[in-house]
């Protein structure tokens, strides 16, 4: 265990890795012992940042100095100048995307994208080792375990979470506290306890990042989990599509393991837990707790009924506690500092914070974590950056698939469960997709929708036959065949589909559906009635056209086209014939005059 | 793993090593060596890997080395900064790994600085 004078921290996340982090480590590692530095300064791969946009992201320790985009040919630089020499590498310092201003002397927390956010569930996310326990424990890692185990019984642990206001962070928010009594109370020679972290929402990924940045976090309180409903055994459903957090875990489980964290009396308080790791192959379905615990059973992964619920009868049909990997980072934080410090965040019916995935058409594409009750505008401007090219905004979506659209005029809307709902939306596992005026809003419903249709089960009618059916009105909107009465047609399938779905998925499909009838109910109208699609999205509704006024006859236009729609002499004013017009956009592109455009 | 203070030797250990990387102003003792052109080629890497093998010998928290540019004195190098929470700034000069170990002793570990080493001894 040696000390350094300088730590390099590279973010080892899913999306650094894919822009190329691991040679960049490499590359550091090499250069550092070329340089005879291997002795002063330490290489580190952590978890994620959350500024995924900025990738791969740099930090160095003492100075904090946080290079972003940073490229295996810019290592040589880093190393010899601010390494070496100590000079900060100015022009690869990251500059914020509104003011422009470097961070070269601020700390990491004063730039815009951190300054607004509060990080319970990221708290080491980016600052340790995931594949060393030794950091997690030197940040207070398992001291909660170890005071719920030595001083608490497992009725206070259950009523400290349960005072926190803790609500389950996979989408339903039911209180987790409440969820920890009900399994408590059940009776049985064996319970379970597990985590699902079978995220599968397109463009969410904040358990993927918790599991890569901060494995033990989730160890430690499914232990604690354990120790309050008295079960001894944990399962943890990891999509096999996060191989980085499947390794992690892997290796968490091994490290806790020999130091007697997991295992046989853990404290030498006769408490036996144990985890194990069960793959998914990816389903969407598994993400709903009674398919998960038919997939973990090695069953096909199809809901069923409830009641009984998990709590009375689940796993192997055994008591079981499921909770989303957000809602298990935030629980050793709330048993070391008590249920008022959590409780003291948030608004009165949400407490704590909450992780988002920004996505879409946003500057600052990567993970936030911030208090509930801020309102979407600040995460969305504040934080995230804006819109970038100048566009306006149209609406944000969040909750993925089982969620919402959410429009300009509810931008002030403060975030959290209930208020969403009310929305229209829903705050599920926590994915926001920001859209600007090019995205048409029908076409997201039918993106949203051909998703949940592809991922049904296919084992309630309502789901597997309503959510087809509503897709295939969608796309003859979107291809300008929609007929007077769709929209009508489609909330009252919504409707009786919500109404009478089996899980969870049929129940919420609807949703980006419904929102988006209720908030932009005119874009349907024009799709129907004008067959014009006002964001100019839809290629079954567009026609391309010429203005004569600018065109000078290039005939640039006129060879890039592939369908030889475009006709003219030239110097003179070109055409194009509708009918032979492919709407492949490629004489836009070519068009140095600007005078084509979508209609 | 018996007991919390199994859990606590291992914090304390492993906080020594990574509390650079904590931003807590104020709680910790920074050794900052100049290690310009003029620092290096007057010594300054040996000093400081003298001031690093010294702290983890001693298991010291709290204190982190790191280095810093040229401050216009370069006749006085290697110079370094021992700056402790509360207290002003020291700076010793003409400093070599066989000096270190007095400084961690008497400054670092029980707050009195070694005049004889400092500017202000040096510039009389």
């Amino acid at each position: 265990m040696d000390i350094y004078r300088a730590h390099v921290l590279c973010c080892g996340g899913t999306g650094c890795t894919s822009s190329g982090s691991a040679q960049l480590i490499q590359r550091f590692e090499e250069k550092i012992k070329e340089n005879g530095l291997d002795k002063e300064v330490k290489v580190i791969r952590t978890g994620c940042f959350g500024l995924c946009e900025a990738g791969p992201v740099v930090i160095v320790y003492p100075e904090g100095t946080f290079y972003s985009r940073v490229k295996v040919d810019d290592v040589d630089e880093i190393v010899t100048e601010h390494l070496l020499k100590g000079r900060k590498v100015q022009h690869l310092v990251y500059s914020d995307h509104a003011t422009h201003e470097q961070n070269a002397n601020k700390a990491l927390t004063d730039i815009n994208f951190y300054k607004h956010q509060h990080r319970i569930a990221l708290r080491n996310c980016g600052v340790i080792d995931p594949e060393n326990i030794d950091e997690y424990i030197a940040f207070d890692g398992y001291m909660a375990l170890e005071k719920a185990l030595t001083t608490m019984t497992r009725e206070q642990v259950i009523e400290e979470i349960l005072k926190s206001g803790l609500r389950g962070r996979g989408g339903g928010g039911f209180p987790t506290g409440l969820k920890w009594k009900f399994a408590a109370a059940s009776v049985a020679d064996q319970k379970y306890v597990a985590c699902n972290a079978d995220e599968g929402d397109p463009g969410a990924f904040m358990d993927r990042s918790v599991l890569e940045g901060d494995p033990h976090a989730v160890l430690e309180a499914m232990a604690i989990a354990g120790y309050a409903i008295g079960a001894s055994e944990g399962y943890i459903y990891v999509r096999a599509e996060y191989p980085i957090a499947v390794k992690r875990l892997e290796i968490a489980i091994g490290q806790a393991r020999e130091y007697g964290l997991l295992g046989k009396n853990i404290f030498d308080t006769g408490f036996d837990f144990d985890i194990k790791i069960r793959l998914g192959a990816g389903a969407f379905v598994c993400g709903e707790e009674t398919a998960l615990m038919r997939s973990i059973e090695g069953k096909r992964g199809e809901p069923t009924p409830r009641p009984p619920f998990p709590a009375v009868k689940g796993l192997f049909a055994k008591p079981t506690m499921l909770n989303n990997v957000e809602t298990y980072a935030n629980v050793a934080q709330i048993i070391l500092h008590g249920a008022d410090w959590f409780a003291a965040m948030g608004t009165e019916k949400s407490k704590g914070t909450k992780v988002f995935a920004l996505g879409g058409k946003i500057n600052n594409t990567g993970l936030v974590e911030v208090p509930m009750g801020t309102p979407l505008r600040t995460i969305i401007y504040d934080i995230g950056g804006g819109i970038p090219n100048g566009k306006k905004f149209k609406a944000v979506q969040t909750g993925g698939p089982s969620g919402g659209c959410l429009p300009a005029e509810l931008l002030d809307t403060p975030v959290d469960y209930d208020n969403l709902i009310a929305a229209g939306s829903m705050m599920g596992s926590g994915g926001m997709i920001v859209m600007d005026e090019d995205n048409c809003m029908v076409d997201i419903a039918r993106f949203f929708l051909d998703f949940t249709v592809d991922e049904s089960c296919g084992k309630c009618a309502p789901c597997r036959i309503g959510t087809r059916r509503m897709l295939e009105i969608l796309e003859r909107i979107v291809n300008g065949k929609g007929e007077e009465g769709d929209i009508e047609k489609l909330e009252n399938l919504a409707n009786t589909i919500k109404a009478t779905a089996l899980c969870g998925l049929g129940q919420t499909a609807p949703n980006p559906v419904l929102s988006t009838i209720k908030f932009f109910r005119h874009e349907y109208e024009a799709h129907i009635r004008d067959k014009k699609c006002p964001a100019h999205h839809c290629q079954a509704l567009l026609s391309y056209v010429i203005d004569p006024e600018k065109c000078r006859g290039c005939t640039a236009c006129a060879r890039v086209c592939p369908g030889g729609a475009i006709s003219g002499e030239v110097k003179k004013a070109h055409v194009i014939d509708t009918s032979k017009c492919l709407k492949c956009g490629a004489c836009i592109e070519k068009c140095r005059f600007g005078a084509i455009s979508k209609q | 793993m018996k007991s919390l203070a199994e859990l606590q030797a291992i914090r304390e250990k492993t906080l020594n090593r990574i509390n650079l990387r904590k931003e807590e102003e104020g709680e910790v003792t920074r050794v900052v060596i100049g290690m310009a052109t003029c620092g290096i080629a007057a010594g300054a890497r040996p000093v400081m890997l003298a001031f690093m093998d010294e702290i983890q010998k001693r298991g010291l928290q709290h204190v982190t080395v790191s280095q810093t540019g040229c401050i216009g004195m370069c006749r006085l190098e290697p110079m370094v900064d021992v700056i402790m929470p509360g207290q002003e700034k020291v700076t010793y000069v003409h400093m070599t790994p066989e000096k270190v170990g007095r400084v961690v002793a008497e400054h670092i570990v029980n707050g009195r600085p070694v005049e004889e080493y400092t500017i202000g001894a040096a510039e009389k």
